[in-house]
């Protein structure tokens, strides 16, 4: 069966790739072995942040190149690294006060309000107002808004105030998952019972049945509903 | 966006949907199971396997892909100067790096391990193929296991993984994975880590297949995700020494036969580079990329079995590498996300599978070898599946999410499967998906003790490289505690090592003795390894 074929322009040189294929698989298609910028190739590592414009039109368009499928005209440049600014910290030294933003990351208080970061998120984030939470010292929030941040950089790239918004926002999770969300009782019951041994020797009996007693029990064990 | 029979058959779907709400699907018996999984599952298609004719599992069954792998040339053969691998030998005495433990691998095992073995006060560098963090770590949805609460315990876990494993799982590697669970899910929780939780702190757990009690973990559906960006970010916090870009093409032992480095290469610049090492920890993960049978995979990009390749040339035994698990439900259309992953937390939140008809062939929450099984009957024999670009699925029904926990579960429990199929026009909470099992996970591969260790002294394994936690079939989200317990051990138990550690002069015997023994065997290969990395050409050479 013959493909329906469309013109894209990798780092501005011309291939036709079938329509059908992501940006990645066009790459390849056009006979690249790729290294850089490509990596979980299922939307989740944020390795293959890719620009992209479409002829004619002049609205820069951002995604992962695993994600998106090619257009006819697409111009594109892939964006394998990005420098972020990664400040050290010990994660149970510090504490989850406004003040520890405004020491690691000064530069959000820097934030001109201009949005570019939101229109180039590839997960489609609302990376402003995360940063706008984060400002404020809201880290549950900041942390539920950027929870599924891949940290491509692309929002970095095109900050005016040099933000790396990615790492404000992970250091705002660690914060939450640390400090701010409810402890959990029931877990720190049976890590201290399996430290006491607790449960030892019912362990221990379970090891040294045979097979055919353990085929038993697992074919006739409760199911929780 | 899907094709006119899809939707014909999704009107089948959508017309049996209320009925099968809450109708009880009967789970199969241990002979059906067993009959299901001969015909079946693909570790039981005999044209898929041959025998290793040369090193420690001479004679035992493997999968062609790996088995030409393990018995293919070093790289370093290939690359060989004016004098062939005493070139090599020659810059061992000149190592580039030295280290009292070195992890090779960047995913959650390796990053578990150097973050231990920073804690004993061990020097720790990791090298990693492409980034710190690319891994299949980081695209695991579901969750993690964990028995930690009340009506559970970690004898009822044992048992569940032990009969999911079809009683083939070490049990003193069980016994680690199920004792040590808890304490690994709250050291990940104090690290930041974002379960999902209830208002008083209880964790959100659900069930998985083949599971007794719900003690699945989850942070949304980017479990993996979650965990990988904070360990990564721990790692970075310690300043534990990153090389990327470097893969390991051998390792280095000592004269006394002793695991003792790596060589490695940089990935973009070709140079080779001498790693020296008290201690040394596989860490490089599954073999997805191998494509098995040819089967799609929901692995990451570098998931091509390097460790495996190490370690059997270096001697080391490997358990069970003739077991792979095909993950149920990978995505069967749209062809951009052929193979992807479609989380088992779908099911465990009420979807069912259900074929052309709208009927539910069976409990969605069978174990992934006998579900994989009975979705490739329904398609191959019953002649129930729904044709799509490359082969057939069935339907996994989501929109039952909802009518059963209500609006809003879909977004705020699996978001990332709502955004990857939304990006293709298709709204999970409005239609089903089709879905066909993918090359999912490496059950076997390299054999350890309870240390953590090989058969090669000072050679430690951690993480999907390793054979026989999970026996002949893993249970959902025991891997990602397995990355973490396996992880962990090895780091802790490495830097220990290491401080009474006398490395010996540096050789690479090892390897030129496996290129002999092939040559007695009559092998010739044509193929180096390890791999590195696939190749894709989507077809090029037909057009």
């Amino acid at each position: 069966m013959k493909r329906e074929m469309v013109d894209v322009y990798i780092m501005g040189k011309k291939y036709t790739v079938p329509e059908e294929l992501t940006i990645m698989g066009a790459m390849e298609y056009a006979g690249y072995q790729l290294v850089r910028g490509c990596g979980c190739r299922n939307g989740f590592c944020g390795a293959c942040a890719t620009i992209y414009r479409i002829k004619g039109h002049t609205e820069l368009q951002v995604c992962l190149a695993c994600q998106k499928q090619v257009e006819e005209n697409m111009y594109l440049a892939t964006l394998p690294f990005f420098p972020l600014v990664k400040k050290n910290y010990e994660i149970k030294e510090i504490e989850p006060t406004k003040q520890i933003m405004m020491h690691l990351y000064p530069e959000i208080y820097k934030c001109i309000g201009c949005n570019a970061c939101t229109k180039s998120c590839t997960q489609e984030l609302d990376v402003m107002q995360y940063i706008a939470y984060a400002q404020r010292g809201e880290y549950g929030k900041c942390a539920e808004e950027s929870f599924d941040c891949v940290m491509c950089g692309v929002c970095s790239s095109r900050c005016p105030a040099g933000i790396s918004h990615p790492q404000v926002a992970l250091l705002a999770r660690r914060l939450t998952g640390t400090y701010l969300a409810p402890g959990s009782e029931h877990l720190d019951a049976r890590v201290r019972e399996i430290k006491d041994g607790d449960f030892k020797s019912l362990m221990e009996d379970l090891m040294r049945k045979p097979i055919e007693e353990m085929k038993e029990l697992y074919n006739h064990r409760d199911i929780e509903q | 966006m899907y094709s006119h029979e899809m939707i014909e058959s999704i009107k089948k779907v959508e017309a049996t949907r209320q009925d099968r709400i809450g109708a009880d699907l009967r789970r199969m018996t241990a002979d059906e199971k067993e009959q299901l999984l001969r015909q079946y599952h693909p570790d039981f298609v005999e044209d898929g396997f041959q025998s290793l004719q040369v090193g420690p599992n001479r004679g035992d069954k493997v999968p062609h892909e790996l088995a030409e792998l393990l018995q293919a040339e070093s790289r370093l053969a290939r690359m060989k100067g004016p004098e062939g691998m005493e070139s090599f030998e020659a810059v061992l005495v000149a190592p580039d790096y030295e280290t009292d433990v070195l992890v090779i691998g960047g995913g959650g095992a390796g990053a578990s391990a150097a973050i231990e073995a920073h804690e004993g006060h061990a020097d720790v560098m990791i090298v990693t193929k492409l980034r710190m963090g690319d891994a299949n770590t980081m695209m695991a949805e579901g969750g993690i296991q964990a028995a930690d609460k009340e009506h559970d315990s970690p004898a009822i876990h044992y048992l569940d993984a032990f009969g999911g494993g079809h009683y083939t799982n070490r049990p003193e590697l069980l016994y680690k994975l199920v004792t040590e669970g808890p304490e690994c899910v709250k050291w990940l929780n104090d690290l930041g880590v974002m379960f999902d939780k209830d208002a008083d702190g209880t964790m959100v757990t659900t069930h998985g297949g083949g599971t007794s009690r719900k003690r699945m973990h989850a942070a949304k559906d980017y479990s993996g995700a979650e965990i990988m960006r904070v360990l990564r970010d721990e790692v970075m916090n310690r300043d534990i020494p990153i090389v990327d870009f470097t893969v390991a093409i051998e390792l280095i032992l000592d004269d006394q036969g002793k695991a003792a480095g790596a060589v490695l290469m940089n990935l973009e610049t070709q140079e080779i580079l001498i790693a020296k090492a008290k201690t040394v920890i596989i860490a490089t993960g599954g073999a997805g990329r191998l494509h098995y049978q040819n089967f799609p995979t929901s692995n990451h990009y570098g998931a091509t079995a390097d460790g495996l390749i190490l370690g059997y040339r270096a001697g080391a035994q490997l358990l069970y590498a003739d077991t792979l698990q095909y993950h149920p439900t990978g995505v069967a259309y749209p062809s951009q996300i052929f193979g992807a992953l479609v989380t088992e937390k779908v099911r465990s939140l009420g979807a069912q599978l259900v074929n052309r008809d709208g009927t539910a062939f069976m409990n969605p929450l069978e174990t992934r070898d006998v579900s994989a099984a009975s979705i490739i009957r329904e398609c191959r024999t019953r002649k129930k599946g729904i044709g799509a670009a490359e082969g057939e699925g069935v339907w996994l029904d989501t929109p039952m999410i909802e009518m059963i926990h209500g609006e809003g579960t879909i977004e705020a429990r699996i978001p990332g499967m709502l955004r990857m199929f939304g990006k293709y026009d298709i709204d999970i909470r409005k239609d089903p998906i089709l879905v066909y099992p993918t090359l999912h996970y490496q059950n076997g591969g390299l054999k350890i003790n309870a240390e953590g260790l090989t058969d090669i002294d000072r050679l430690f394994v951690a993480g999907e490289a390793v054979g026989g936690i999970h026996g002949r079939n893993r249970l959902m989200g025991n891997s990602l505690l397995d990355i973490i317990v396996f992880g962990r051990n090895a780091g802790r138990n490495a830097a220990a090592l290491s401080k009474s550690v006398q490395t010996g002069r540096l050789t690479l015997d090892h390897v030129k003795r496996f290129a002999s023994e092939l040559e007695k065997a009559g092998i010739h290969p044509e193929k180096v390894s390890p791999l590195l990395l696939p190749t894709y050409t989507h077809g090029r050479e037909h057009d």
